[in-house]
């Protein structure tokens, strides 16, 4: 079963995108910023992760940057879920090392079309 | 509405567009028709019924024809396809088209366009080798509703979202707030006409590659021979047909064979013989699209 880090300052958001993972057969890990995503990759590396972009402490930008610096960092497929909907907040995702980008608000179809376009599917 | 005006509607889309409703389908005729006779001031299917019988009442007809018809569509539907497109179908014709350089697409159910502009995106990728090509993609519909959000090309955060891969929409879409378009060199390799599949394609020529996909499911099998009768005699005999994952050709007509290990993927059956095939002089010459 492959795993999937939620990391969403959101507890509503976390148990929404639990429940549609679940059932595309994730085991689902959790964190509410990335301080505590960066802790949870440096004890395991999950298969994916779905990453929110405005949160306290560390965002998921920055998360990003110093997941991909970790040993083993380059191999989670990592999908931004964010209200920045906006081209250039996408591009900087994009070039940071995010496979894709899901704009909020999202449902079902849109997270399985993503997981599916990043091959964990 | 009673079981006499619910067998006239199932019997006026079938004559009008083909479409097959079964003896339970009344919801689906309720809830698609009573907003399009509200909106010409008729309070009921009943009424909707009598004015339809009334002659030289075409825009109600077609509105009803319009309402009825199923327009879901996302890019790269099924993803396979547009793979067969790029791995198989372009290649080979652009090793057996080399001397006219010139190859015809439709799509023969373009809804409001994300299936076509698929084939635009796969074309524009591959663009180092089309220099000095002409590929022309003919996108069809029976709904002018959705033929005209087509040509717009702009699409919701919802619509983009499903199947269009992020780099993709980054570089072939711009945004105005919550909505997407498709840039304007993309829609200019497209061209759009209304077309109902019951009327003849004489006046299409001759197309290389044919998409037909979720459409021949609302068919009866008389109209599915038909439509596939009539689309393998528009085609190249080396051509392409392309259904939708839930289709086949399988027991309906010999004039296609599925192409090995390519799913979803079909060729005129006249490619097996590997003889000369007819070349439809007749509409070689006809007008192009």
């Amino acid at each position: 079963m492959k795993t999937c880090l939620v990391v969403d300052d959101s507890s509503v958001i976390r148990k929404v995108a639990r429940r549609i993972l679940e059932d595309l057969s994730f085991t689902i890990l959790e964190a509410e910023d990335g301080q505590q995503a960066l802790e949870k990759c440096q004890e395991t590396m999950p298969d994916a992760i779905l990453l929110d972009w405005n949160m306290p402490v560390m965002d998921g930008l920055e998360f990003l940057a110093q997941l991909r610096k970790l040993d083993g960092g380059d191999t989670p497929k990592v999908v931004f879920c964010t209200t920045e909907n906006d081209v250039g907040h996408i591009a900087r995702a994009i070039r940071a090392g995010a496979n894709e980008y899901i704009m909020k608000p999202f449902d079902r179809e849109i997270v399985e079309a993503k997981f599916q376009e990043v091959g964990l599917l | 509405m009673s079981p006499a005006e619910y067998d006239y509607l199932r019997q006026f889309l079938k004559s009008r567009s083909g479409l097959v409703l079964s003896n339970e389908k009344q919801y689906l005729i309720e809830s698609r028709l009573l907003p399009v006779a509200r909106k010409a001031g008729l309070q009921s299917i009943a009424a909707l019924v009598a004015k339809l019988k009334e002659p030289r009442e075409t825009a109600l007809a077609e509105a009803v024809v319009e309402a009825m018809t199923t327009n879901e569509s996302f890019f790269y539907r099924d993803k396979t396809p547009f793979e067969h497109f790029t791995q198989m179908m372009m290649p080979e014709l652009l090793k057996a088209r080399a001397s006219q350089k010139k190859i015809r697409i439709w799509c023969a159910a373009a809804s409001t366009g994300q299936e076509p502009y698929t084939l635009a995106m796969c074309l524009k990728e591959m663009e180092s080798k089309l220099a000095g090509w002409r590929i022309e993609i003919l996108g069809t519909d029976i709904s002018n509703e959705v033929l005209d959000r087509a040509k717009a090309g702009t699409y919701t955060q919802f619509e983009v979202q499903r199947g269009l891969p992020i780099q993709l929409l980054l570089k072939y879409f711009t945004q105005q707030g919550e909505s997407w378009t498709i840039s304007p060199q993309l829609r200019s390799m497209v061209q759009w006409k209304k077309f109902n599949l019951l009327d003849s394609f004489a006046s299409f020529g001759q197309f290389d590659i044919v998409f037909c996909r979720n459409v021949l499911i609302y068919f009866d099998q008389a109209t599915k021979v038909d439509i596939l009768g009539r689309i393998a005699k528009t085609m190249a005999p080396d051509g392409y047909l392309v259904l939708g994952a839930a289709e086949t050709v399988v027991g309906l007509t010999d004039a296609f064979k599925p192409a090995p290990d390519r799913r979803g993927l079909y060729v005129p059956a006249t490619a097996a013989t590997a003889q000369p095939a007819p070349r439809f002089s007749a509409l070689a010459g006809a007008a192009r699209v």
